[in-house]
């Protein structure tokens, strides 16, 4: 039977590269855990056969129940009647299929009900769903809600909330965007009030809210009266259905099969999570990162899918009396979609293992501080680690969701005028990825985000340590291109912070990350070429690819591309 | 009130993945070359049972006859939802036809009564006989109803089963105890349970445990034993010494089944014939794929 994981042998090198041992060891608070629950691991190694086991569930149940129904839901999508939102049949049948698996609740403590496992495995699991079926990764990739419930609700809102998530019976929702605070959530307006007897209540409209129709959803609202930035926000929890009003889904170009609700709140009751007005500043910018991380395995599943179409496809194709794939031009267009598609992967799950690290430290630490222990070591790398994961995040989401459009496109091209063509996947997967780079902050955000850790080179040590190494035959040159990359970004790094001008800077850290990005890749591409050979040429192609556009941002920066901004008005006419 | 059932599993060839050196030249099957499945139709009795347990109680357990390698398909059972798990095997059951097997299986469901119900696949996709369910059910003098697609509900010691026919389906009430043969349209069988596949990955049948003890001598396969039931991850098996058999029965040995010949059939493209295009030709098709066994 085919299976997303087992037959996904770049997935699985992945996986068999995890270093998970220390996050591990904290999130099994030293497998303790497995005192009281049968299911936890006893050591790593038993945790990593854990982890695998329920991948090949995921990879099972994605490549045969979700897969086979996706055009249909695409054709579907969602209802929408009498203030009810009903999902495609074949997500009704796929979600049903997940909670009977146990999957719900991915991440969560074992004590609401969940399985406890890392967000590297997690993206792993989101990345077949989303191979699978897009838009059924909104609903799955959801966990997020949850897991910021869990980090900063009450113990008394974990117990109420965290185990209808983890038996599949409720599934969550951000309600963030509103017409007017879409990138600007600062300007967020919907009113969160107490009523005469202390209970919270929400007034107001959000808009384009993912999976609106939850049954609880995690709301971003404005609790101090008369302010008007992002410090008068804070966030609620409060149950949908009869208690928020769906006013309308959206018709959108693509993930149909996950609702997009307008939604009205009437003095719905909620309840605050964590302290006031750190609704914006501090949780909804972490849930939004662990979105974030979701939304690349999301644009990497597709990549996946639309990859494999497109190789299938060139294969059987014949014209000119031989396959397609035969071609040179063609076979060009597949090996850059298949090097886009395994460096993308390395480059998600470096950022997701600096994310685990953090989210694992900052609960070792605090459980340290508790019991009046030293957490300095700990703090050290902690700090380490908030700073590649603040950076990776956007950074991997911007790359992925960009390559994801990339290689869609690329795999509508492969199949020529049948990709045009409803009858084949490859069409709805063009369109499925086309939000990637929109949702969860645009690839524009995403540059505002990375932009801080990139100007302080933020993996300067990283990088050193790598070019002093020796690099074998081919690698030496790979190392070379490597180098050079460096010193040009070093260069570039340099003439933007010289030159003190705001608009200028804000423009040209596309340039500066993407650079970044390429060394940071390259780098890891050359740890995996010294393990496995077949990776030389993924290293290669990458790398002299990333050099050549290394130059072009170079050059873009240092020739004054964006000169011409101040004379926007004479050219925009 | 709650039941309690019993599946007859068996772990099967996967017929869809086939590849070359299964065949030995004496025309038997290489069972150690061939990748291996849980017999879906089986696999549909097991799904059938857990939801008649989901909605009424009880237990499920499970219950498969073969060597070493159908641990396996045990630990499938278990992370679905099978509340036990029984391996029968022994070297001297190994060669049975269809009458040896369900010899074996009746007296290994003795040794597992009582029970409400006993479920299995209609027939396995290696043999396609259709024999064992009905064959057990005559050894024990239970009841049967075969080619169920649903059961409809269960009341008191009744139960009602909705069974296929040639041209449609009839509804019939049988009493319990009884076995009940189950064909692929009956249910979709649920996924694994992935906090059960993490708890059951290490369970083991005795078997596994010798093999074990075997390859380590720092290991004995009693201390293993008791160890693993200590875990509640042991898999008990049954060996023709377990159970009230006439060995004359058992095995290669107690099958009058003798396979005379088998061939590799290819359907070549000896000659080709062709058919006009209209519906006299289709008629004609149709005729001669029927003449041909291939339709019908």
């Amino acid at each position: 039977m085919a299976n997303y994981f087992t037959e996904n042998t770049d997935l699985l090198f992945q996986f068999d590269r995890l270093q998970l041992a220390e996050v591990v060891e904290i999130a099994e608070q030293g497998y303790t855990e497995a005192a009281h629950y049968d299911f936890a691991p006893t050591d790593y190694q038993d945790a990593l056969d854990n982890y695998r086991k329920v991948l090949e569930i995921v990879g099972d149940i994605t490549a045969n129940t979700v897969a086979p129904q996706a055009a249909a839901v695409d054709e579907e999508g969602s209802h929408f009647a009498e203030g009810r939102v009903t999902y495609a049949a074949g997500i009704q049948e796929a979600l049903k299929r997940l909670t009977e698996a146990e999957l719900m609740g991915f991440t969560l403590p074992r004590r609401y009900g969940g399985l406890n496992l890392p967000t590297t495995i997690y993206t792993m699991a989101i990345e077949m769903v989303s191979r699978a079926e897009a838009s059924l990764m909104n609903l799955f990739g959801l966990q997020d809600i949850a897991e910021t419930i869990n980090k900063y609700g009450t113990e008394e809102q974990r117990q109420e909330f965290l185990p209808q998530f983890a038996s599949g019976a409720a599934t969550g929702a951000m309600a963030l965007t509103e017409p007017d605070a879409g990138s600007d959530l600062q300007a967020v307006n919907m009113l969160a009030y107490q009523d005469d007897s202390g209970q919270w209540r929400l007034k107001g409209v959000k808009r384009f809210i993912t999976n609106g129709n939850a049954e609880i959803l995690l709301v971003l609202a404005r609790s101090e009266a008369g302010t008007k930035d992002g410090r008068g926000l804070s966030l609620f929890a409060c149950y949908g259905k009869d208690d928020v009003k769906v006013r309308r889904i959206e018709n959108k170009l693509g993930i149909h099969g996950s609702p997009t609700c307008e939604l009205q709140f009437n003095d719905t009751p909620a309840q605050l999570i964590g302290k006031r007005k750190f609704g914006l500043i501090k949780y909804v910018m972490d849930m939004m990162n662990g979105a974030r991380l979701g939304i690349a395995g999301q644009a990497l599943g597709i990549s996946q899918a639309a990859y494999e179409e497109a190789l299938s496809y060139a294969k059987a194709r014949e014209q000119f009396g031989k396959s397609i794939y035969n071609i040179p031009v063609i076979t060009n267009v597949l090996m850059d979609m298949r090097v886009t598609l395994e460096s993308d992967r390395s480059l998600l799950y470096a950022a997701c293992h600096w994310v685990d690290l953090r989210n694992k430290l900052e609960e070792k630490i605090e459980s340290l501080k508790a019991a009046g222990k030293d957490a300095s070591a700990e703090n050290a790398k902690l700090k380490e680690a908030t700073r590649a994961a603040a950076l990776l995040t956007p950074m991997v989401k911007y790359v992925l969701s960009e390559n994801a459009n990339k290689i869609t496109y690329d795999a509508l091209q492969v199949h020529g005028g049948t990709g045009y063509m409803r009858e084949f996947n490859v069409e709805r997967l063009a369109r499925d990825a086309r939000i990637t780079n929109i949702y969860e902050g645009t690839s524009q955000l995403q540059i505002v985000a990375a932009i801080g850790g990139v100007i302080n080179d933020i993996f300067a040590d990283f990088f050193s340590a790598r070019e002093e190494k020796e690099n074998p035959g081919n690698l030496a040159n790979l190392a070379d291109e490597l180098k050079e990359m460096r010193a040009l970004f070093l260069d570039c790094l340099k003439y933007v912070t010289d030159k003190t001008d705001k608009h200028f800077q804000s423009v040209a850290a596309k340039e500066l990350v993407e650079l970044y990005s390429y060394l940071y890749t390259g780098w890891l591409l050359m740890e995996e070429a010294e393990q496995d050979n077949r990776k030389v040429f993924i290293a290669r192609r990458y790398i002299i690819n990333a050099a050549t556009k290394a130059r072009r941002n170079a050059e873009a920066i240092k020739k004054d591309l964006f000169g011409d901004l101040l004379y926007a008005d004479d050219v925009l006419v | 009130m709650s039941y309690h059932s019993i599946v007859m599993v068996k772990q099967v060839p996967d017929t869809a993945n086939i590849s070359g050196q299964v065949m030995k030249p004496d025309g038997t099957v290489n069972r150690s070359k061939l990748p291996t499945v849980f017999n879906p139709e089986d696999k549909v009795a097991l799904e059938l049972a857990l939801q008649l347990r989901d909605r009424y109680g009880g237990t499920v357990r499970v219950v498969t006859m073969g060597p070493l390698k159908a641990s396996d398909l045990l630990r499938d059972c278990l992370y679905m939802g099978a509340d036990e798990a029984f391996l029968v095997s022994d070297r001297r059951f190994a060669g049975a036809d269809t009458l040896a097997t369900s010899y074996v299986l009746a007296e290994a469901l003795r040794k597992l009564s009582p029970y409400d119900m006993v479920f299995a696949g209609r027939q396995a996709i290696d043999g396609d006989t259709a024999q064992v369910g009905p064959q057990t059910a005559e050894k024990l003098g239970l009841p049967q109803i075969t080619y169920a697609e649903g059961i409809l509900q269960a009341e008191g010691s009744t139960i009602t089963v909705k069974r296929k026919i040639d041209k449609g389906f009839e509804v019939l009430e049988g009493t319990l105890p009884l076995l009940i043969t189950v064909i692929k349209d009956a249910a979709v069988p649920r996924p694994f349970r992935a906090k059960r596949v993490m708890a059951y990955k290490n369970a083991h049948t005795l078997l596994e445990l010798e093999k074990m003890a075997e390859a380590n001598s720092l290991l004995y396969a009693d201390q293993l034993k008791e160890e693993y039931v200590s875990k509640g991850l042991f898999i008990p098996t049954f060996t023709a010494d377990d159970l009230d058999v006439d060995l004359k029965r058992c095995g290669l040995g107690g099958s009058p089944t003798k396979v005379h010949k088998i061939e590799s059939v290819v359907l070549g493209a000896s000659e080709h014939e062709t058919i006009p295009a209209n519906k006299d030709g289709m008629y004609a098709l149709i005729d001669k794929l029927m003449e041909d066994h291939i339709f019908g």
